[in-house]
């Protein structure tokens, strides 16, 4: 074969939304990678403590929650430390959060460069989703080392044998920040005022997730459903079972998460893939 | 090897929606209840109904391997268009577009830098935004430095960067990339003029002998003209001429003529600078004659319109080449202006212009205590052409390697020999 038809490219008016073409991103997984080099290098240029700041923060946050959701509101965590049910919970809300939140701007932050080449633009809400799940693993590795200080103690006791399904959850999670994520942004590129919703509706949904509560301290009526048909209830639930040995699973919030992730997942990538094409005509 | 076959493409005027949701909404249940719209401004009603544009209309063209293909027109004419269909940064509305190779796009260059981020950094990452793989990166790292020609400075933030090593920095990466297809805007335009000749050579060498194919915007002729082996003119959408380059850039030329006519209504211009007072305004200018020859006067009437009295209002031109070079200027004596339209009769000797075809910008302009007051301003208001009708040791005017003024005469004369010798 030679490389004129190595290289070929066809492109036709309307083609169809389903040519997903992810062999095309992982052509590009270098891009992805420097891209995630990029956010960081970024973030913490110009700093004084610098990449000091992926655990200073949600360390500084969860002794805060500790201290007024913990302590003043006197919330229960389940017979967990709190400091380190908060840590965990934080952990993993902030990593589903950064993946939608830093991705609702995609094309709109990106437009400059998507208008003058072309790359799959897959790769950057993959890259920031890479991005949020390295500095996740550092949170996890201070969770770790508490653990262990607990463990210690003898007062938490993980579930070792759930810890293979840890990495599922994690990816489960990633991926859903990353869908909902993109589809805000492919809305968002006709509707502007969307975005200021999106950080408000974050808020909300983090209280109406078990994340500074475990779902055990909600026994029954509306909130209970509510908090079950949350897609976001089952991962927090089975990752805190897995770590720290304490989370209610229950089939209903287990469905309520892999349907959405099947219905949102596949819906975003179409969409997202119908904009990438002329979004640029548009801006 | 590139090939379109019956592209379009077709912009919604007007219907691009508000951008806000609640609005959108409103217009709406507005239309459903057959109200007018909130939302439209008063007078733009038609556009909303789908009035389109065709931005490109049934292209067919076929570029082969190794050649350098020159896109050449006016604002507008769909050339940028073009160039980013082929980059595949926006798609056709009908046709099919075939790319048999790799596509590099410059139709900006340093496309991805970050300013934070060190040149070798942004190398990296341009290079994976142009689809190269690190190891690929890796390979030309250091050629891609020596042309660039800021090795000192490539471990230093780019945003330290004038902005002429930015822009060789960014060609460098572009050149170097492996691909076949390799689409250019007008990013030669900048830079200093040895890296803007470096570059012409660095793509012919490239089209040359890796058969790499070339397809180059742009509003300068003399490099189109360095760098392309054949040419197309576009306008409004459509081909107009496509053969080899020095027979383009003459159709072209006439082609401008022709269209600007010898008499051009301005009250419809649209006027973009901000600081122009619009007190006094061109309304129409017409010339007597398009062509004239080499030193005789161009002779036109410029009809002006003045809302109130006017004292010491003047005529500034410059002519300006096809290319969008800037040749020179002039300006008039002072004139006053009642309330109402006046006709003006205006000369111009040409003496000092060579063969070609120009164009006038032209700009009404009061100057008083020190102070420009600019009235009105017109970009290529008058477009004509000046014939030959002389030779230049057997040859007619090379614009390219002279220019376009004819200076005055070089007098010579034998000094006396007692003057030269001590």
């Amino acid at each position: 074969m030679n490389e004129q038809d190595r290289y070929h490219v066809h492109i036709e008016a309307g083609a169809s939304p389903l040519s997903l073409n992810l062999k095309e991103v992982w052509k590009y997984r270098d891009l992805v990678v420097l891209l995630t080099k990029r956010n960081f290098s970024l973030i913490y240029k110009q700093t004084v403590l610098g990449p000091l700041w992926v655990v200073l923060n949600p360390l500084l946050t969860s002794i805060v929650y500790t201290v007024v959701f913990g302590e003043m509101a006197g919330l229960s965590t389940g017979g967990v430390p709190k400091i380190l049910f908060y840590l965990c919970s934080h952990a993993l809300w902030r990593f589903f959060a950064d993946c939608l939140n830093r991705n609702t701007e995609t094309f709109i932050s990106n437009a400059r460069v998507f208008g003058k080449v072309y790359f799959p633009r897959l790769t950057v809400p993959l890259s920031t989703m890479l991005y949020s799940g390295i500095r996740f693993l550092v949170e996890m590795g201070l969770v770790a080392v508490l653990i262990l200080w607990f463990l210690f103690r003898g007062e938490v006791r993980p579930a070792w044998a759930l810890l293979p399904v840890l990495l599922p959850v994690v990816a489960v999670t990633g991926l859903l920040g990353l869908s909902m994520g993109i589809l805000i942004s492919s809305v968002t590129t006709r509707y502007r005022d969307l975005r200021l919703l999106v950080s408000f509706g974050m808020q909300l949904w983090m209280y109406a997730s078990p994340v500074i509560y475990p779902v055990s301290q909600i026994s029954g009526g509306l909130w209970r459903t509510v908090l079950e048909l949350n897609p976001m209830t089952a991962p927090m639930e089975i990752f805190r079972l897995c770590v720290l040995g304490s989370g209610t699973v229950t089939v209903r919030s287990v469905i309520s998460t892999v349907v959405s992730f099947f219905v949102i997942v596949p819906v975003s990538m179409m969409l997202f893939n119908r904009v990438e094409r002329n979004f640029i005509d548009t801006v | 090897m590139v090939r379109l076959f019956g592209v379009d493409k077709i912009y919604r005027l007007g219907e691009i929606g508000t951008g806000m949701l609640y609005r959108d909404l409103q217009s709406w249940i507005a239309r459903r209840q057959g109200k007018p719209d909130p939302n439209s401004r008063i007078g733009q009603e038609h556009l909303r109904t789908g009035e389109t544009f065709y931005a490109l209309k049934d292209i067919d063209l076929t570029v082969r391997k190794g050649e350098r293909l020159g896109i050449i027109g006016g604002n507008g004419a769909g050339k940028s268009t073009l160039l980013k269909l082929i980059s595949r940064v926006t798609s056709p509305s009908a046709g099919t577009i075939d790319l048999y190779g790799r596509v590099t796009s410059m139709l900006e260059v340093g496309t991805g830098f970050h300013s934070e981020m060190t040149g070798r950094e942004n190398i990296y990452l341009n290079g994976a935004i142009l689809g190269m793989s690190k190891k690929e990166t890796d390979e030309v790292l250091e050629k891609i430095i020596d042309f660039s020609e800021v090795r000192e400075f490539i471990d230093t933030p780019v945003k330290r960067y004038s902005s002429g090593m930015y822009v060789k920095l960014g060609f460098a990466v572009a050149a170097h990339l492996r691909s076949e297809i390799v689409i250019m805007d007008e990013v030669l335009a900048v830079g200093d003029i040895a890296f803007q000749q470096k570059c012409i050579r660095k793509m012919q060498k490239a089209a040359e002998e890796e058969g790499r194919t070339i397809l180059y915007v742009s509003h300068n002729m003399s490099t189109v003209r360095d760098l392309c082996t054949r040419c197309i003119v576009l306008d409004h959408g459509r081909i107009l001429y496509d053969g080899n380059v020095e027979d383009a850039i003459t159709f072209y030329s006439d082609y401008l003529l022709r269209e600007k006519g010898l008499s051009r209504d301005l009250s419809a211009y649209e006027r973009r600078d901000r600081n122009l007072t619009g007190v006094c305004q061109l309304r129409a200018v017409t010339l007597h004659e398009q062509t004239v020859q080499m030193g005789e006067e161009l002779a036109f009437t410029a009809l002006v319109t003045a809302q109130e009295f006017r004292k010491g209002v003047r005529i500034r031109m410059m002519a300006v080449t096809p290319d969008g070079a800037v040749v020179g200027m002039t300006y008039s004596d002072p004139v006053d202006l009642s309330p109402g339209d006046t006709a003006l009769s205006c000369r111009f000797s040409t003496e000092p212009l060579a063969a070609g075809v120009y164009s006038f910008d032209m700009v009404l302009v009061e100057y008083e205590n020190s102070v420009e007051v600019r009235h009105d301003f017109i970009s290529r208001a008058l477009t004509f052409c000046i014939e030959e009708n002389e030779r230049y040791f057997g040859k007619p005017w090379i614009p390219r390697a002279w220019g376009h003024v004819r200076l005055a005469r070089l007098t010579v004369q034998k000094e006396s020999a007692d003057v030269v010798d001590p």
